[in-house]
């Protein structure tokens, strides 16, 4: 049972790093801000929620697995609206040219 | 050399490149975004450091809230076209401020070099007293208890930068209200922003100054936080600057000095020396001060963004 946990962990783990690491690559290399923001907005969303899922079976109680998740979910609140409002300020720069 | 030496390594030199880039960028909003960045990577230092409530101060007073107050002054100075003035000093003042920075850096790295190992630490007689104050957490006690008055000194000097910003207020608009910090039409999503994060960001606000007394926190940290959150409100316009002649806001401006100060003189009459807290009572009169800190300091800072005032006060 630990094993199979352990091996859940790991898994997870390194597939949120993928999407962080596909994430840099994606904000450095894209062509334009809104591709970038996607990329960006791909790593906090996937890439962190990944990393929490597998760092669960490891908490010590259920109040921090709860702060874990609170933490992914604060993230994800942040990184949504940002992304929103970075968008429309770039959609209303491209509309005043 | 383990993993996390390695990624200590890492770290290190991450937070020198990034201060590299913060010096070395041309535009101002591009400085600031660098210098955030620059005071995350040193929270997360501090963790390394086994030290947690200077990370949190670190995070939310240097990167938080001087951000914002950057990126306004930026914004400020774009609008009235003052970048480019003050963008390109002279060669020989450049070179004389790196000089002197360079030496200044030199002085403190030899000495941090030259400590002897271990390193002089008050440390042990800082967990000593702390069952005197009936604390937890020794970082509370020194700034509150053992050094108490230097304590009280920093939150008036927060007052005079209050007046510092409201004196450069023109004849006309005094007693009015601060320019909103916001766009007359806020964004769906920034609406949206506010009405989820701040009830949550004032409740992690108070949990975080409630711990302070035995865990990593404090009024700074927790006030800093709950500054952050009445900031989101107003950049959604969700909330208005007040007026600076609003007697509410002057009362929430003084209230942490001023109990500071007023506890600090009971203690002489009480406890026999100024800022002396009476036997078993230390905890209870230290978490009232905070209370009263955490207003002011929740009040202090987005006043300060907000900067002198621009309107009239309404009749």
């Amino acid at each position: 049972m630990k094993e199979a946990l352990d091996l859940f962990s790991i898994v997870a783990i390194c597939a949120g790093a993928f999407f962080f690491f596909a994430g840099t690559v994606g904000l450095l290399r894209f062509p334009d801000s809104l591709s970038r923001l996607h990329a960006l907005s791909k790593a906090d969303n996937l890439g962190l929620g990944l990393v929490v899922l597998g760092l669960l079976p490891r908490v010590a109680g259920l109040l921090d697995g709860l702060r874990l998740i609170a933490i992914w979910a604060l993230v994800l609140l942040s990184g949504a609206s940002t992304a929103q409002l970075i968008g429309r300020a770039l959609r209303r720069r491209r509309d005043a040219e | 050399m383990s993993v996390l030496q390695i990624l200590d390594i890492g770290l290190a030199v991450l937070v020198l490149a990034v201060a590299a880039w913060t010096i070395g960028a041309r535009e101002t909003f591009g400085a600031v975004v660098g210098y955030v960045a620059y005071g995350l990577l040193l929270s997360i230092v501090w963790i390394r450091l086994f030290a947690p409530d200077v990370a949190l101060t670190e995070a939310a007073i240097g990167s938080g809230v001087t951000g914002v107050l950057l990126v306004t002054s930026g914004a400020r100075l774009k609008a009235a076209g003052k970048v480019d003035a003050i963008a390109t000093p002279r060669l020989s003042l450049r070179l004389s401020a790196a000089a002197v920075a360079i030496a200044a850096a030199a002085a403190l790295a030899f000495v941090v070099l030259s400590l002897p190992a271990p390193a002089p630490s008050l440390a042990a007689e800082a967990q000593q007293g702390l069952a005197a104050t009936g604390l937890g957490n020794p970082v509370t006690a020194v700034l509150i208890a053992y050094r108490s008055f230097d304590t009280m000194l920093e939150k008036i000097v927060l007052l005079l930068a209050v007046v510092g910003v409201w004196s450069v207020a023109s004849d006309r608009f005094w007693g009015g209200a601060p320019a909103p910090l916001g766009r007359a039409n806020p964004d769906g999503a920034l609406v949206f922003l506010d009405q989820i994060l701040v009830p949550l960001g004032i409740l992690v606000g108070v949990h975080i100054f409630w711990v302070g007394a035995d865990e990593p926190g404090g009024a700074f940290q927790g006030g800093a936080i709950l500054a952050a959150m009445w900031m989101i409100a107003m950049i959604a316009r969700v909330s208005e600057p007040p007026c600076v002649s609003s007697r509410r806001l002057r009362l929430a401006l003084v209230a942490g000095p001023a109990v500071f100060l007023v506890a600090g003189l009971a203690g002489l009459v009480i406890a026999g020396d100024f800022f002396a807290y009476p036997a078993g009572f230390a905890k209870p009169i230290i978490l009232f001060i905070e209370a009263f800190m955490l207003l002011s300091i929740t009040a202090t800072l987005p006043i300060l963004v907000a900067g002198p005032p621009r309107r009239r006060s309404e009749p």
